[in-house]
C-alpha cells in the first residue's frame, strides 16, 4: 500500500511528477523509478519528510531541487546541480555527479560515491537548524565551495584519478568549512578561503560524515588514517575593502 | 598692457577673517605670491591665482573660498569671451598664446557616446573577486601562427617569439620628461609601475640615476632631441618608444626653457645648466616612413633585437595609413595619441584644433591593421586624455591593447588641472624643478596614489569585463560588438564600426 | 558519435539520442551532420543548398559552381515533408573542382572550395551552401530534432560519425541556414552558448577572407578550426587550445616547453581565442573534437562503448544511443578532447 515502483521508461517529467505527487497524496511513503533516463526535475518541490525515492537509471539536471524533506536514492549518475535550492532532506547518488550540485543548498545532505564537477557546493548557505551537508566520495573539480556561505563540504577523493580539488577551492568562501581528504597547494586556494588548524571537533564531525557515507555505500573509509585539510573564510566579509563610496 | 586692452581677473580669493587663524600657512604653500600675511589679516593678489587648491588644501581653518569672478561681457554667441580676451592678449604682445594641460576646447567626448555591453541569461556574466579575471597583455610582435610538435605534455615550440612586454593591467604610465615634472613624479611612476607589473615612460629626458632600479619597469623614449640617448640609457629600460608626435601638439617639437634645465637635469638630459632644450618638430633623420624603418632598426641593432621599440604617433587625419607604415617598419607597437591627449606647453592654437579624437584613431588604425593583415606585426597602444576606466575599457573594446595615462597619473598625485605646468612653478612638486617645492612630493605616498588609481581601474575595468561575460581582456579587445553608440551620427558609427543603441 | 572502426551506422540512433533533450530546445532548430554517407561521390564535393525556387536561385548557384569545376551529380535531397513545413527546397550537387579552372586564380583547390561558398552565401541569390564537404553532409531545419531526421530520412544515411543538435535561438530567428551542425568543406560545427568575444573572432576571421554571413558565432567557431587547422596547421588539440587557451597562473606554473608553447598560442591567437559559454563538437573526416570553455559554463560529458565515442550534453542522451557504456567522463573545462578514425593521426 505505502509503497510504489514506475516504469518511467519514456514518461516525460511532469508525467513523472504528477505520478509522485498522486502517489504521495494517496500516502505512498516508498517509490522505486525504474528506467529513468534524463528526466529532469524529479521530486522538485516535494515537502513528505518521510517520503523515500530510489532512482534507477540516469535522472536528468535538477534532481531534488527545492525539496523540503524527502530522501532520494540514486543507482546511476546524476546530472546537473542535484538538490538545487533543496531545504532539507537526503540526496544519496550512487555514481557520479555533474557540476552545482547541492547549488544554494540551504539543509540537508548530499552524498556522491563517485566524481563531481566544477562550482560543487556553490553559494551553499546556513541559517538557524538548516545545515547543508555535502561529502564526495571521489574528485571535485573547480570551483568548489565558491560562495560558501555555510555548511560543510567533505570531499574524500576516493580512487581518485586526478587531483581531489583543483583550482579555486572557496573562492569568495564567507561561511562554512570545507574538508579535504589530503593536501592542496597554496595556489589552488580560491579568494578569501585561507587554511585553518584541523582540530578534534572538527575529526568528530568529519567521522560521523564518514559514518554514514560508509552505511550508504559499503565503504570502509578509516578517518583516523587520514590527514583532512581544513578551509574556512579569511573573514564573513572578505571583499568590504574593495569599494569607496561616491564623493 | 594698455588699459584699452585689460582683461578683467579671472578668481576671486577670499578669505574668511572669522575663521582664520592668521597662521601664514597659505602664503607659505603659494607659489605664485597670492596671499600675503600682513599684521591681522591676509592680503590677497586673485590676479596671480592658477586655482591650483593648495592653499585650500592646507588652510586648517577651512578659510578660504575661490570663486570664478565673472565681469560679464556683453553677450555674443559668436564672440565669446575666450576669442576676446585671446586677442586683447595677442593685441597686447603680438605673440603665440601657450596653454598647458590638453585640449580645452568643448569637443564632445565619443567615449560618452558609446555604452558597453552586459550580459543577461543568454549567458552568464562572471564575477570577477572570485573567478579569474586576466588582464595580463603582452605589447609587441606576435606571430600569425606557431609551429608546435608533439601533444600534451610533451610539446615544443618551433617558432622564435619577438621580444614582449608583459603587463599586468592594460593600463601604463604615459611618457612625462624629467625636466618637464619633477623626478619625485617620475619615482612615483616608476614605483607604481614596477609594483603593479606594468611600465612607465621616461619622456625624452634621459633616465636619472635615482631611475635605474626600475628600469626593468620603464620604456625610454628616443624624441627628436635626442636628450640623454645613450647606449646605457637604452639598455637599462624594457622597452624603446620613438616619439614622432604627440596629441597635444600634433606637427611641432617641444622646447624646455633653460630655467628649468638645473644641474641634476642637465646631467640626465646631457646638455649644460640653464640651455634650451629644443626637440625639433620632426626627427632630422626621419623624413619618410622608409627612414622611421632605418632608425627603428638602428634602435634594435643598438640593443641586439632584446627590446620591443615602440612608434609614437598624434591622433592626425591620416592616422590609420600611418600605423601601417610603422607596422611595416619593424617596429612593435604603435603609440597613438589623442587630440584630448595633455602638454607641459603648447601654442593653444595647435592644441585645441589639430589631430582627432582618440576613439576614431583606435577603431580606424585597428581597422586598417586587420584588412592588411598585420595586426599581429604591432600592438596598439592608445593615450590622450583618458579620465576613469570606462575610456579606457571602451578604448580597448575599439582595438587598443592597452593605454598610456598621463594626465590622470598627474591627478592622482595631486595636480589639479590648473594648466601651468611651464611655469615651473608647480605647488604640488610636480611640475617643477625648485627644491622647496619638489620636496612636497613624497615618492612613496605619491606611488601608493598612482598605484592605487591603477588597482581601482583595474578592478573597474574586471567589473565591466565580467558583466559582459568575457574573462580575458583578448576578447574584449577590438570587440565592437559590445560597444553602442548613443546619438552618434552614422558616420561616426561606419568609423567606429559600431551599432547604435537599440540595434 | 563516432565509430572509430569506420562501421557505418544509420542516423535514427543519434535521433533517438537527441530527442533526450527536448528541453533544451525550443522547436525552432535541429540538424545532423554525418560522415561517410555518400561511397559513391567519395572524391566529390557534396554541396548542400537551400534554394528558395527552382529557377533563378539554382540558376544562379550552378552559374557560380561552374566557374570553379563541373556537376558531376545534381538531385534534390529526398525528403518526407508530412511534419515540417517546408521553407527551402533541400537540394544537392556532387562537384569536382576544374584545376585548369583554377590553375588561373592560382588557388588551392580548398580555398576555391571555400570561396565559392562564400561568394554564393554572400550573394544574396536566393541559394545557401550549407555543407560542403566530401562523402559527408549536413541535414538541418526548422523543427524538432526527430522531425527533422524524418524529414530528411536520416535512417536512410549511414555514416561512421554523426553529429547532431538541438537548437534554443536566441541571436539570430529559427531559419533554417541558422540551424546547427554549421559547416564549411568538411567542417560541421555544433555548438552549444553564446560566445561573448563573437565581435572580436569574427574580425580576426574575416581578416583572413573569411566573410560571416550568417550573424552566428557557430560559424565563427567553423572558420577559426578551418583557419587554424586546415591552413595555419596546428594539431586539432592545439587549436582547442588556442581557442580555449589555458589561464595564465597555469601557463605560469608549467614545465618550461609546454609554458612556451601555450604562451605562444596564446600570444599569436589571441583574437581567436572564445570567451563565454560554449561546449562545442566539431567534426571532420577523420573524427571529432569536443571542447568547452575555461570556466566550464556548458556541460559536457563522453561515453564510451567499445570501438564508439559518444559525447553530448547529458549521459542520458548518450545512454539513449548505448545503454551499456564502458566508461563516462566529464572532461575537464578548456581542455580539447579528440576522438580520431583509427588509423587517422
Amino acid at each position: 500500500m505505502n509503497e510504489r515502483t514506475i516504469d518511467v521508461k519514456n514518461l516525460d517529467y511532469r508525467e513523472l511528477n504528477r505520478t509522485i505527487r498522486e502517489a504521495v497524496a494517496g500516502g505512498v511513503r516508498s517509490i522505486t523509478l525504474n528506467n529513468v533516463l534524463g528526466q529532469r526535475f524529479i521530486a522538485d518541490g516535494i515537502t513528505a519528510k518521510d517520503l523515500s525515492i530510489t532512482v534507477n537509471g540516469v535522472p536528468g539536471g535538477d534532481l531534488g531541487a527545492f525539496m523540503d524533506g524527502p530522501s532520494i536514492r540514486v543507482n546511476g549518475n546524476a546530472d546537473h546541480a542535484p538538490g538545487n535550492t533543496m531545504t532539507s532532506g537526503t540526496i544519496i547518488i550512487d555514481g557520479d555527479a555533474g557540476d552545482c550540485v547541492g547549488h544554494s543548498m540551504r539543509g540537508g545532505t548530499i552524498m556522491v560515491r563517485g566524481n563531481v564537477g566544477y562550482r560543487v557546493g556553490i553559494h551553499m548557505k546556513q541559517y538557524r537548524e538548516q545545515y547543508p551537508k555535502i561529502v564526495i566520495g571521489g574528485y571535485a573539480r573547480s570551483f568548489l565551495g565558491e560562495y560558501m556561505a555555510g555548511g560543510i563540504i567533505l570531499i574524500l577523493g576516493l580512487d581518485a584519478t586526478e587531483a581531489i580539488v583543483q583550482d579555486y577551492v572557496g573562492t569568495g568562501i564567507h561561511g562554512g568549512t570545507i574538508y579535504i581528504a589530503g593536501e592542496l597547494e597554496d595556489h589552488q586556494l580560491g579568494v578569501a578561503a585561507v587554511r585553518k588548524d584541523f582540530t578534534e571537533d572538527d575529526l568528530q564531525v568529519v567521522t560521523g560524515l564518514i559514518t554514514q557515507f560508509n552505511a550508504q555505500f559499503g565503504t570502509d573509509v578509516d578517518p583516523a588514517a587520514i590527514t583532512f585539510t581544513k578551509i574556512q573564510p579569511m573573514s564573513a566579509r572578505p571583499f568590504s575593502g574593495l569599494y569607496t563610496t561616491e564623493r | 598692457m594698455s588699459v584699452a586692452n585689460y582683461i578683467p581677473n579671472k578668481y576671486d580669493v577670499v578669505v574668511d577673517p572669522s575663521r582664520c587663524r592668521m597662521c601664514g600657512r597659505c602664503e607659505e604653500n603659494c607659489s605664485y605670491g597670492v596671499f600675503r600675511k600682513e599684521q591681522d589679516r591676509i592680503v590677497t593678489f586673485p590676479s596671480n591665482c592658477v586655482v591650483c587648491h593648495r592653499c585650500i588644501s592646507f588652510c586648517p581653518a577651512d578659510a578660504i573660498t575661490i570663486r570664478e569672478r565673472t565681469a560679464t561681457y556683453r553677450h555674443h554667441p559668436h564672440w565669446d569671451e575666450e576669442s576676446r580676451e585671446d586677442i586683447y592678449n595677442q593685441a597686447n604682445t603680438g605673440r603665440v598664446i601657450l596653454g598647458g594641460m590638453g585640449n580645452a576646447r568643448s569637443y564632445p567626448p565619443i567615449f560618452d557616446r558609446l555604452l558597453l555591453d552586459a550580459c543577461q541569461i543568454t549567458n552568464p556574466s562572471i564575477d570577477p573577486l572570485r573567478e579569474p579575471m586576466e588582464t595580463r597583455v603582452y605589447l609587441g610582435k606576435k606571430p600569425a601562427t606557431v609551429e608546435i610538435t608533439g601533444s600534451g605534455r610533451d610539446v615544443e615550440l618551433k617558432t622564435s617569439l619577438s621580444p614582449n612586454l608583459k603587463l599586468e593591467t592594460p593600463i601604463m604610465v604615459a611618457h612625462m620628461s624629467y625636466g618637464a615634472v619633477s623626478l619625485a613624479a617620475q619615482k612615483s611612476f616608476a614605483m607604481a609601475a614596477q609594483r603593479l607589473g606594468t611600465y612607465m615612460g621616461t619622456g625624452e629626458g634621459g633616465t636619472h640615476p635615482d631611475l635605474l632600479a626600475y628600469k626593468d619597469n620603464i620604456i625610454v623614449q628616443v624624441a627628436s632631441g635626442r636628450f640623454g640617448v645613450s647606449p646605457d640609457y637604452l639598455a637599462n629600460s624594457a622597452a624603446i618608444e620613438i616619439k614622432a608626435g604627440q596629441g597635444a601638439k600634433p606637427g611641432i617639437g617641444g622646447h624646455l626653457p633653460g630655467e628649468k634645465v638645473d644641474a641634476e637635469v642637465s646631467r640626465t638630459r646631457m646638455i649644460p645648466v640653464g640651455s634650451d632644450a629644443i626637440s625639433p618638430a620632426p626627427h632630422h633623420d626621419i623624413y619618410s616612413i622608409e627612414d622611421l624603418a632605418q632608425l627603428v632598426r638602428a634602435l634594435k641593432e643598438a640593443t641586439d633585437w632584446k627590446k620591443p621599440v615602440f612608434v609614437k604617433i598624434a591622433a592626425v587625419h591620416n592616422a590609420a595609413a600611418i600605423a601601417a607604415g610603422i607596422a611595416r617598419a619593424d617596429a612593435d607597437g604603435v603609440v597613438i595619441d589623442g587630440f584630448k591627449g595633455g602638454t607641459g606647453a603648447a601654442p593653444k592654437v595647435l592644441r585645441d584644433h589639430v589631430g582627432i579624437p582618440i576613439e576614431a584613431a583606435i577603431a580606424s588604425v585597428d581597422a586598417k591593421l586587420r584588412n592588411q593583415g598585420i595586426r599581429n606585426e604591432v600592438s596598439i597602444i592608445a593615450s590622450g586624455g583618458f579620465r576613469n576606466s570606462a575610456d579606457l575599457t571602451k578604448a580597448i573594446a575599439l582595438g587598443a591593447d592597452a593605454v598610456y595615462i598621463g594626465t590622470a597619473a598627474l591627478i592622482a598625485l595631486g595636480c589639479r588641472v590648473c594648466g601651468k605646468c611651464y611655469m615651473g612653478m608647480c605647488p604640488w612638486g610636480i611640475a617643477t624643478q625648485t627644491p622647496r617645492l619638489v620636496s612636497r612630493l613624497d615618492p612613496i605616498e605619491g606611488a601608493q596614489k598612482v598605484a592605487n588609481l591603477i588597482t581601482a581601474w583595474t578592478h573597474e575595468l574586471q567589473e565591466l569585463m565580467g558583466a559582459a561575460g568575457i574573462n580575458s581582456i583578448e576578447s574584449l579587445r577590438g570587440n565592437r560588438d559590445r560597444l553602442r553608440g548613443y546619438l552618434l551620427d552614422e558616420n561616426i558609427l561606419e568609423v567606429l564600426d559600431v551599432k547604435t543603441v537599440g540595434a | 558519435m563516432l565509430n572509430k572502426d569506420g562501421r557505418r551506422v544509420n542516423g535514427s540512433m543519434i535521433k533517438n539520442g537527441l530527442s533526450r533533450m527536448n528541453e533544451r530546445g525550443n522547436g525552432q532548430g535541429a540538424g545532423y551532420a554525418a560522415y561517410g554517407i555518400y561511397p559513391e561521390f567519395a572524391e566529390d564535393y557534396a554541396l548542400h543548398v537551400f534554394l528558395d525556387n527552382m529557377k533563378e536561385a539554382k540558376f544562379s548557384v550552378e552559374k557560380e559552381i561552374e566557374r570553379w569545376g563541373y556537376i558531376v551529380h545534381a538531385e534534390e535531397i529526398p525528403v518526407d515533408d508530412r511534419k515540417v513545413e517546408v521553407s527551402h527546397i533541400p537540394y544537392r550537387y556532387f562537384f569536382k573542382p576544374d584545376p585548369e579552372k583554377l590553375l588561373g586564380r592560382k588557388i588551392d583547390e580548398k580555398d576555391a572550395i571555400l570561396k565559392m561558398v562564400m561568394d554564393i552565401n554572400a550573394s544574396r541569390s536566393g541559394a545557401l551552401v550549407f555543407s560542403s564537404g566530401k562523402n559527408m553532409g549536413i541535414f538541418k531545419a526548422s523543427a524538432w530534432p526527430e522531425e527533422v531526421g524524418n524529414f530528411y530520412m536520416v535512417n536512410k544515411y549511414k555514416g561512421y560519425l554523426w553529429l547532431g543538435h538541438n537548437r534554443y535561438p536566441t541571436n539570430t530567428p529559427g531559419w533554417w541556414g541558422g540551424a546547427h551542425p554549421f559547416g564549411l568543406l568538411d567542417w560541421s560545427v555544433v555548438h552549444n552558448g553564446e560566445i561573448t568575444s563573437y565581435g572580436t573572432n569574427m574580425r580576426y576571421v574575416e581578416s583572413f577572407g573569411y566573410s560571416c554571413t550568417m550573424l552566428t558565432d557557430t560559424e565563427v567557431v567553423t572558420y577559426l578550426f578551418d583557419l587554424l587547422v586546415r591552413k595555419h596547421r596546428l594539431s586539432t588539440e592545439m587549436a582547442g587550445h588556442a581557442l580555449a587557451p589555458r589561464f595564465w597562473d597555469d601557463i605560469d606554473r608549467m614545465a618550461p616547453n609546454e609554458r612556451d608553447v601555450h604562451t605562444a598560442l596564446r600570444l599569436a591567437y589571441a583574437s581567436a581565442s572564445m570567451n563565454g559559454p560554449f561546449a562545442i563538437v566539431v567534426g571532420n573526416t577523420g573524427g571529432f573534437v569536443a571542447l568547452t570553455d575555461r570556466i566550464k559554463l556548458r556541460p559536457l560529458v563522453m561515453g564510451y562503448r567499445g570501438k564508439t565515442a559518444f559525447v553530448s550534453s547529458e549521459e542520458a542522451a548518450i545512454r539513449a544511443m548505448e545503454p551499456n557504456l564502458d566508461r563516462v567522463y566529464h572532461p575537464p573545462a578548456g581542455t580539447p578532447v579528440v576522438e580520431r578514425l583509427e588509423g587517422r593521426a
